[in-house]
């Protein structure tokens, strides 16, 4: 997932002296946030040595998967200029859902041999279906996106609590899973991780529908300008449902992956990554405005944000240091891109 | 002959190495108007600019009521007494008219206190209205009043801080025949009481009717400044454009196919827009629709698009019923749309000419399997389209049509539309805010269009225009047809009179 979605026009500026050259070669490229990553290394290495090593570079690794798909999703809702809250909250419900089905203790298909595949579908179905709910609250009713997921991650989020509760008894989460749903959030095949697997796939399918499907380049078109994309024919709210489906679809996968190294339903999946989300998103330069997005943008950004939550942890600060000091990349991040777009329509 | 209130001599200006205007003078007396026309890039805008502090000059000299000025900022000239009414309006319509003529000297209770006195600011709006006879509250918020309305608040506000020279840079583009009626009364009176303006247009009949001398701007240089008793529209075109366009429409050699109708409507009306529409449209056939802004023209064209519902009636392409609401349909058909606003509707102004030209066709070039575009043959076939219709670009996919003129804009939404081989083009407003050069070249793609056998409907509020191109012209007014007028028996009064029908 190198290079995508390069249909649309790209300006750059004038030539300066060689510094101020190599300067504006390394602020305007797409690797930005990779060089960031990079550095952030460098910076912190003398004091948490264990950084690079092999063990914590594969932990960062596994974190990144499921985030990276749920990022993907969010992108595709970014593009079209509307946003998804509501990610976190359909892993929650897909997650508790799953979990009551193929549970071996009490589960609706205990000890079936079909138990995880009717979880499995059971996840999905979920995700496409409050995706689809988004969707359409927000293309054919007229709802602001904004407060449509809102409402529909507050929804959920306590749907998923209440649903815990009425399917156990300590009503915190539903353990027992079987093992071989479990195999799906560590396990793999010849070294290689099923999640890895699967994000793979998701990646290279997103960039490809971005790049070159018809699909793809309605997305934009919808995301610059949806008027005209109307009137060229483009089914502009088809279009934009298609997009909550994709993130809630998504989403869904996400939740399969995190349910699997959980070993349990849980109402409280995925509840402190919303910001992960979006702050991957928006580092990895998808315009709020819609319009523009790249895969591999947002990789780096999911990247990014996994390597300095795994560094401040490594350096032992507390939780709310990590939440501010994340907070501050991402606003210094956001600031970056917008200098860079003042910058490029100066010239 | 009295002091000229401005005086601007050999003035140059460059932009990045470019020279847009060499050595450009000219003179203004107290109580006169002074047209000011040109290409697109000709250096009017960059000239007023200049004069409204927006830019500053490289070189030459502007004098102002006897002194040398050099605004640096917008500020500066209001200061001096030079009010520039912009095409995009500078106002706020979440904000009321009162509000919006004080915002930057608001009536104060007392000088100390950061309130606002609004029975002083109330009545001091009152009297404001009153001088250029609009008959609103002042509490009205902005965004309820018509675009015409809008325009004189923005006169209004430039009076209020004592304007003594008023530019108008096409101030008519987005105004009804009326509305624009009522500004040139306007211009006339301020003109009685002694302030200067500078009126830019594209509307030559215009130009020629209010101005008192007329200055042809070419290539950033003056080419005539001449009174307007000795300057005619031929000359002034002749002069613009630099050669000689033998007539401002260029001539069409084939006739309108009598057989069976291509576009068929009958008795469609839509409560609150159109009613009762009935009309057929032939192939080599250009039917032009004349009527005013709010006559329903629009609305009509959008019904037939697809992109409105209808209540009753019926549309037929070559006699077989078209489903409503569905462009997708429509465009399959054989229909294309160019719409009036080709900013907000007929084009991705961030993308580049060839995705623009490219997204109504998507579909057909996609592959069954997965709905993979073929980029390639698609690039060439828009580039293809592009040359057809001579769009003016280093390259088609390096630019954002942002960067493009309006006529080299227009263009790529007609390049759009003929990737298609669409059969019959609905055109509303193809020539608006457009070059003379541009224009001429869009008439003749038109010609070019029904001579190969297309059926244009062709909605235009400048009646010359439709009098120069048109087979037929329907007339519309409050959403209903006025009637049908044949090329032979042309004549503006009537169809203007038929437009404005009460």
């Amino acid at each position: 997932m190198t290079e995508a979605s390069g249909a649309w026009t790209d300006t750059t500026g004038g030539i300066r002296s060689r510094p101020l050259r190599l300067l504006r070669r390394i602020l305007f490229s797409e690797y930005l946030v990779l060089y960031f990553t990079l550095f952030y290394i460098a910076a912190i290495w003398p004091f948490v040595p264990e950084i690079v090593s092999p063990t914590n570079l594969e932990d960062v690794f596994l974190q990144v998967l499921p985030l990276f798909i749920a990022a993907i999703g969010l992108m595709l809702v970014l593009m079209v200029a509307q946003i998804d809250l509501s990610a976190t909250s359909i892993m929650a419900m897909a997650c508790v859902v799953g979990a009551s089905i193929m549970s071996e203790q009490g589960g609706y298909l205990a000890g079936s041999a079909l138990a995880p595949l009717a979880a499995i579908a059971a996840f999905i179905a979920i995700g496409l279906a409050i995706g689809a709910l988004n969707g359409v609250c927000t293309a054919y009713f007229g709802m602001p996106s904004f407060l449509v997921t809102l409402t529909t991650m507050m929804f959920f989020s306590g749907a998923a609590i209440w649903y815990t509760a009425t399917h156990t008894d300590s009503g915190s989460s539903i353990g027992a899973l079987p093992a071989s749903f479990v195999e799906i959030g560590y396990g793999g095949i010849f070294g290689v991780p099923y999640a890895a697997i699967v994000t793979v796939v998701i990646a290279v399918g997103a960039h490809l529908a971005l790049s070159r499907s018809l699909f793809g380049r309605w997305l934009f078109a919808v995301g610059i300008n949806p008027r005209a994309a109307a009137i060229s024919g483009v089914p502009v709210k088809p279009v934009i449902v298609g997009t909550f489906v994709l993130s809630g679809f998504l989403s869904s996968i996400a939740a399969i992956i995190y349910t699997g190294r959980l070993e349990a339903g849980t109402p409280i999946l995925g509840q402190r990554i919303l910001l992960d989300i979006i702050g991957a998103a928006v580092i990895g330069g998808v315009s709020l405005f819609g319009g523009s997005g790249k895969v591999s943008g947002v990789f780096f950004g999911v990247l990014f944000l996994s390597v300095v939550d795994n560094g401040l942890q490594l350096l032992g600060l507390s939780l709310s240091a990590v939440y501010a000091i994340k907070g501050a990349v991402i606003l210094f991040a956001a600031v970056t891109d917008a200098l860079r777009h003042r910058v490029l329509e100066k010239g | 002959m009295s002091e000229a209130l401005l005086r601007i001599q050999n003035l140059d200006k460059s932009f990045f190495g470019v020279k847009v205007l060499r050595d450009v003078g000219l003179e203004l007396h107290r109580g006169r108007v002074l047209g000011l026309v040109g290409e697109n890039g000709s250096g009017k805008s960059t000239t007023m600019n200049i004069l409204g502090g927006i830019h500053q000059k490289d070189g030459g000299r502007i004098e102002f009521d006897g002194r040398e000025i050099a605004p640096q900022n917008s500020r500066e000239a209001q200061a001096l007494g030079i009010a520039f009414i912009h095409q995009e309006l500078s106002l706020f319509p979440n904000l009321s008219i009162e509000e919006n003529l004080f915002l930057d000297h608001f009536p104060r209770v007392s000088g100390a206190l950061p309130f606002i006195d609004r029975r002083r600011m109330r009545e001091r709006a009152k009297a404001a209205l009153g001088l250029v006879d609009l008959d609103i509250s002042p509490g009205t918020p902005l965004g309820r009043l018509a675009q015409g309305e809008r325009q004189l608040v923005e006169i209004v506000k430039a009076l209020s801080r004592e304007a003594r020279l008023i530019i108008f840079d096409e101030p008519t583009t987005s105004l009804t025949a009326r509305e624009s009626e009522r500004l040139f009364t306007i211009i006339e009176r301020l003109r009685g009481q002694g302030i200067a303006i500078i009126y830019i247009s594209h509307i030559l009949g215009d130009v020629i009717r209010l101005c008192d001398d007329i200055v042809v701007l070419r290539d950033g240089q003056v080419v005539a400044a001449e009174p307007t008793s000795a300057l005619h529209i031929e000359r002034m075109i002749t002069l613009m454009v630099g050669r000689t366009i033998d007539h401002l429409f260029p001539e069409r050699t084939t006739k309108p196919n009598d057989d069976r109708a291509a576009l068929s409507v009958r008795g469609l009306s839509q409560p609150g827009t159109v009613k009762d529409i009935s009309f057929d449209l032939h192939r080599g056939e250009v039917l032009g629709i004349s009527g005013l802004m709010g006559s329903g023209r629009s609305e009509l064209a959008r019904i037939v698009f697809g992109l409105d519902g209808y209540e009753s009636g019926k549309i037929a392409i070559d006699g077989a019923e078209l489903p409503p609401r569905s462009p997708r349909q429509a465009m399959e058909r054989g229909l294309a749309f160019l719409t009036e606003d080709r900013r907000g509707e007929g084009l991705m102004m961030e993308a580049s000419i060839r995705d623009n030209i490219v997204l109504p066709s998507l579909p057909e070039h996609a592959s069954p399997f997965l709905h993979f575009i073929r980029a390639s043959e698609l690039g060439g076939l828009a580039q293809k389209m592009a040359e057809k219709v001579h769009i003016h670009a280093r390259s088609l996919d390096q630019m954002a049509v942002r960067t493009l003129s309006g006529g080299n804009q227009q263009k790529v939404v007609i390049a759009k539309w003929l990737l298609r081989r669409p059969s019959i083009f609905i055109l509303d407003e193809p020539t608006r805010g457009i070059d003379v050069g541009a224009k001429y070249e869009v008439y003749k793609i038109i010609n070019q269009l029904v001579g190969e056998g297309a059926a244009v409907l062709f909605i235009s509020s400048e009646i010359e225009e439709l009098i120069g191109m048109a087979d037929r012209i329907m007339v519309m007014s409050r959403g209903e047809v006025r009637g049908f007028h044949d090329r032979a028996h042309f004549q503006r009064e009537a169809l203007m009179r038929a437009a404005l029908w009460d």
